[in-house]
């Protein structure tokens, strides 16, 4: 199968928001080459016809009645934030891409 | 904004050129009492991060399920929409980054959607109906939402941090996507707002969402795009045919105004692009109410690469068709198809009908009309009077106070010959400032027309001798003299005396 | 001091019975646990976080509701460890993980709620692999779990916490998750029982997700009742989870009171045996088969020909799940937030980036690369969407093995337990110790590991594994307490492998040198 290089390695990476070091990229990226390689064998099974599975048990419309349920209380919802103000969640500056 | 001056043809100098092309998203808020998949209430207006909780946080180990009544209302809206409803669907996640999304993937469909292939009859200004194809709806949740603290105006621009309130997060969205709307020629903008407009009125006749589009209740995306235009019918074969051109995302135009305002605009800019020799680039844009502007936002990136997957914390939504048709059977008439047949029943022009729609009266007036009163009476009370001092007021005439009752009631009155219309006006200001019902009011004001004709007589008489030569000419054949003595007659009589009856006598006497 | 104290060798039923008899207190019951785990748990680093007020309130409470006179239940002041993935109101939670260093969660995880309401006094959690990803809670962020047998070798994992906490009497019961062998392949390696309940038998509500469609909860303990009796205590089903099964918990104590293993078709799975097996597994193995075989049962060999490809299946899977289940940690509601060198004003997209970097290990950066690559546009097909296809023909292989075969069995583990460090740097390596394990995980069926003896090259723990079919875990506890049972009676002395493990209190003598040891 491919070769995953170290520039996909670092391009899939910031898709995923981790700023790898030279350094990781260096040793993970060998790493992800050989396992991506490796789990490509799962093309060698011929499966055209078969049905994908994406859940275990075969379980369809499990809802809950539109009922309300007690919320936290904005402390308890804020106490784990590493910034807050004005009861709101305090966040960097949001690059304009919305 | 003055550094994002850019060119633009006029509209007409467009359309002789190209084609426009629409595709809208409306995102609709639904009405629920709790979030799409925790049990949080989501009122409009509570303070921030009060509604929140392990599940709409994002926060670990919670797990989704979802809300029964929000699978409801979107099989509802998609079988109002002529919407095939799907046997068998699953949520997916749409994964991307983003700081007011607390799982940083949002729980939507994919190619999966709960509703697919429908369309809407959208009435035209000119009475024309325009059919527009429904690709999908499908259901996801909202994000939280932002302020941007620093910089300019509250602008995410420049801001130097934003705090995040989550309580939007979560809260049940439809998204109903359109198929490319052609054929619609120089007419796009118009179809766009009346899309929207005929969205708003299915949506509120369902009672599924609040449909306030100022409170972000209904938000619409527009997708406009320009190809060459190969004769006059925008709706020939030769023009249909004509590859679509590269499209651009105008996102949150979030008044019927601004969906028409913003569809122009983007056909004046395209227009301009594309003479010029240069390529339309494929990307977002933002609607400027202020200025009547779009801007660039984000071309279309990596970061579009969202990698849905089905989503492994739910399980399969499956309808069955006897509940599809069990909901089927809970759909309201269609409101184009109500508004003709309340029209036929009222006897409305064209006219008078397009008035009360645009006013929003249609419902207090079928109220009105279902209490007793007239068609007749009831537009001209609600549409007249009421509606100037809602007006005044700021606020809807459904909040002055007064009822289809009470208009029904009054109208009863002045059928029933115990008030004239100035009387009935007295008692309408009794009715408004509190006093009571009509009939209380008129009681306790003492206001009933005279019904005894020998008062009535004596006034006459009063009057014609005080007046020989207003007389005078009445006999000579000047019938339109009479106004000036019924004005007497009734001044005489305080007001509570019968006009047309006093006519009668005046003319009688002298002719 | 003896090695182990009286009451911390009895087994969770011994403890619950002495307890309902008045023999001793829960108070007594769980201090002599906090000691052992104050002496040990230096060595050992199984508990991240020891609870001992809020274990000995409990204990205290259910002790004084005993008193008077109240119906409690059956495992009511029995101390219990929880694998650091399950949330706790109040005490820290962390998943292993650098970026959840000193968070609190604001509510209890269904499973835990159950333990509380059903008395259990919580000691407190234990070490994990970071987010539950490897087979040797190396790759933990605060440090290594050291396996009972042999300070130098790995307790299996993810739960190597819970798994030592067991097999060293630190605990008599504890809390696994179970998302391609974490429950199961620990319990092997340590000498202790494990059991993987069907997909959806047990609530993940509250229990920290790393990939949705595999991951499930259940019990870790030193016999195949011990086990069941936990289970039943945490089973069964819960609202707050769309994937839990609205039925009741099968009956597994019952189950696992029942020894009669005549008739029964026990099914070898071919691709789960032989090659790639250590020689002292594969002898346990074998010699268990044959126990099974002389008391009854009817021995078969089933062919599951797609095994071959469940391990790229699930390490496609896997990622792809994890990917998206670990995005919430972007330091901006909870969690790490560290900014990036030498940016003065970062934003929030740099902020996210910057802090995932230091708040993640080695091996969670690759999984979520690895299912980011394999979610993306363009390799969706190739891979997740072609590991998906594979799961079903996985499934399928169960399906036709379950109408030759009650239950199927094969060793938990390829290997007994190897030493820290040998695999780190070589993650295929690692990965292949689950590779008798995933298959249930695929295909939502329950697995049981138990202890079949000691390999003879390294006197080592070898677990046996016993799959069922999906909503039939009592047949595996019953053929895994009848099996037990068997190798008991071989055995002789208490019955328990663990009888066998080198006194692991040696060198440790007090609290302080303990301590020190640290």
């Amino acid at each position: 199968m491919s070769a995953l290089s170290r520039d996909d390695v670092a391009h899939v990476a910031m898709l995923a928001r981790i700023q790898l070091t030279d350094d990781e990229l260096d040793r993970l990226a060998g790493q992800l080459d050989q396992i991506v390689g490796w789990v490509g064998q799962i093309n060698e099974v011929a499966a055209q016809d078969v049905p994908p599975m994406s859940h275990p048990l075969p379980l369809t419309n499990v809802t809950r009645a539109d009922e309300v349920r007690p919320s936290l209380t904005p402390e308890q919802a804020l106490a784990g934030a590493p910034a807050s103000a004005q009861q709101r969640f305090s966040v960097p500056r949001i690059l304009d891409e919305e | 904004m003055s550094t994002y001056t850019q060119d633009v043809v006029s509209y007409d100098e467009a359309l002789t050129r190209y084609d426009p092309v629409l595709g809208l998203e409306v995102h609709v808020e639904l009405n629920t009492a709790t979030k799409m998949f925790c049990g949080c209430a989501q009122s409009f207006g509570a303070e921030p991060n009060s509604q929140v909780c392990p599940v709409c946080l994002g926060l670990p180990g919670a797990l989704p399920v979802v809300n029964a009544r929000a699978v409801e209302s979107a099989i509802r809206i998609g079988l109002a929409l002529n919407c095939e409803i799907a046997q068998w669907c699953r949520f997916a996640r749409k994964n991307y980054f983003y700081p007011d999304m607390p799982k940083n993937f949002q729980t939507s469909q994919y190619d999966e959607p709960i509703a697919f292939e429908g369309y809407l009859d959208v009435e035209l200004d000119d009475g024309s109906v325009f059919r527009v194809e429904i690709e999908r709806a499908h259901m996801e949740e909202d994000t939280g939402k932002s302020t941007h603290i620093g910089g300019a105006t509250g602008r995410i621009h420049g801001a130097e941090y934003s705090l995040v309130d989550f309580n939007r997060a979560g809260i049940p969205l439809i998204e109903i996507v359109t198929k490319p709307i052609t054929g619609a020629g120089e007419r796009a903008p118009e179809v766009a707002r009346a899309y929207v407009a005929a969205l708003r009125d299915l949506l509120k006749a369902l009672d599924v969402s609040e449909v306030r589009m100022e409170q972000g209740n209904v938000r619409c995306d527009a997708n406009v795009s320009l190809r060459a235009k190969a004769g006059d019918d925008a709706t020939a074969p030769e023009q249909l045919a004509v590859p679509l051109g590269t499209r651009t995302e105008t996102k949150n135009v979030n008044s019927l105004r601004s969906v028409e305002r913003a569809v122009r605009y983007e056909i004046c800019r395209h227009a301009a692009v594309l003479d010029s020799g240069e390529s339309i680039l494929q990307e977002t844009r933002h609607w400027h109410e202020d200025t009547g502007v779009t801007t660039s936002g984000r071309p279309k990136s990596d970061a579009d690469d969202y990698r849905y997957f089905p989503e492994p914390d739910l399980v399969p939504v499956a309808p069955t068709r006897e509940r599809v048709e069990e909901l089927r059977a809970t759909l309201p008439e269609p409101p184009a198809q109500r508004r003709k047949r309340l029209q036929a029943d009222w006897g409305y022009s064209d006219l008078e009908m397009r008035d009360v729609v645009n006013a929003g009266a249609l419902e207090v007036i079928e109220e009105t009309v279902a209490a007793g009163a007239t068609p007749a009476a009831a537009r001209k009370w609600w549409m007249g009077d009421l509606a100037r001092r809602a007006n005044e007021a700021g606020s809807a005439v459904t909040e002055l106070g007064v009822t289809p009752a009470h208009i029904a009631e009054l109208d009863g009155l002045i059928r029933d010959g115990r008030l004239n219309d100035s009387m009935a006006r007295q008692v309408m200001e009794g009715v408004l400032a509190g006093e009571g019902t009509p009939t209380a009011v008129a009681d306790a004001r003492g206001l009933e027309l005279v019904q005894d004709d020998g008062a009535l007589e004596a006034a006459v008489d009063k009057v014609i001798a005080a007046n020989p030569d207003v007389a005078d000419k009445i006999r000579d054949g000047k019938v339109q003299a009479a106004g000036a003595l019924i004005g007497q007659v009734m001044k005489e009589m305080r007001g509570q005396a019968d006009a047309a009856k006093a006519r009668e006598l005046i003319l009688g006497k002298l002719t | 001091m003896s090695t182990v104290t009286d009451l911390t060798s009895l087994t969770a039923a011994q403890m619950a019975d002495g307890l309902a008899a008045g023999e001793f207190t829960s108070v007594e019951l769980t201090q002599a646990h906090l000691d052992r785990i104050a002496l040990l748990n230096p060595v050992l680093n199984a508990f991240l976080h020891v609870d001992s007020e809020g274990a000995l309130a409990t204990a205290a409470d259910v002790d004084a509701r005993r008193a008077a006179g109240e119906e409690l239940p059956r495992l009511a002041g029995v101390p219990i460890a929880v694998k650091d993935i399950a949330c706790t109101q109040g005490l820290p939670t962390t998943a292993g993980s650098r970026t959840l260093e000193g968070w609190i969660p604001p509510y209890d995880a269904t499973i835990v709620t159950r333990l509380k309401e059903a008395g259990l006094p919580i000691l407190g959690k234990t070490n994990m692999d970071e987010f539950a990803m490897g087979s040797s809670t190396e790759h933990s962020a605060y440090g290594p779990t050291r396996n009972p047998w042999d300070l130098d070798r790995i307790p299996g994992g993810s739960g190597g916490g819970s798994s030592a906490a067991v097999a060293a009497f630190l605990a008599p019961l504890a809390i696994g998750s179970d998302t391609g062998g974490s429950i199961r392949q620990p319990a092997a390696v340590t000498g202790s029982v494990g059991a993987k309940p069907t997909y959806g038998g047990v609530s993940r509500y509250g229990v920290i997700a790393l990939a949705s469609s595999l991951d499930q909860i259940g019990p870790c303990a030193r016999t195949v009742t011990d086990a069941a009796l936990l289970h039943e205590v945490i089973g069964g089903h819960d609202p707050m989870d769309s994937t839990s099964i609205d039925a009741p918990v099968p009956p597994v104590v019952e189950a696992a009171a029942n020894r009669d293993l005549t008739g029964l078709r026990v099914g070898i799975v071919k691709e789960l045996t032989g090659d790639g097996y250590q020689a002292g597994v594969q002898a346990r193995f074998d010699e268990s088969v044959e126990l099974l075989r002389r008391a009854g049962a009817e021995i078969v060999e089933v062919s599951c020909p797609h095994f071959d490809y469940a391990m790229a299946a699930y390490y496609l899977i896997l990622p792809s799940e994890a990917s998206s289940n670990l995005a919430r940690y972007d330091a901006m509601r909870y969690g790490l937030r560290v900014g990036p060198d030498g940016v003065d004003s970062p934003s929030a997209e740099q902020v996210m980036a910057a802090s995932r970097d230091a708040g993640f290990g080695d091996e969670v950066k690759r999984r979520i690369i690895l299912g980011t690559y394999a979610l993306s546009s363009g390799y969706y097909d190739a891979y997740y969407g072609q590991a998906q296809k594979v799961r079903t023909l996985i499934a399928r292989d169960f399906e036709a093995a379950f109408e030759q075969a009650d239950v199927l069995i094969s060793p938990t583990a390829p290997t007994t337990a190897f030493r820290i460090g040998d695999k780190l740097e070589d993650p295929m390596a690692m990965y292949l110790n689950d590779v008798a394990t995933i298959p249930a995980n695929l295909a939502g069926i329950p697995g049981l590991s138990l202890p079949s003896g000691v390999a003879d090259e390294d006197g080592l723990p070898v677990g046996i594994q016993i799959l069922a079919p999906a909503t039939q875990d009592q047949r595996m506890y019953a053929v895994g307490a009848a099996l037990e049972a068997l190798l008991a009676e071989q055995w002789g002395g208490s019955g328990s492998v663990l009888d066998r493990a080198p006194d692991v209190t040696t060198g440790v003598t007090t609290g302080a040198s303990a301590e020190d040891a640290k």
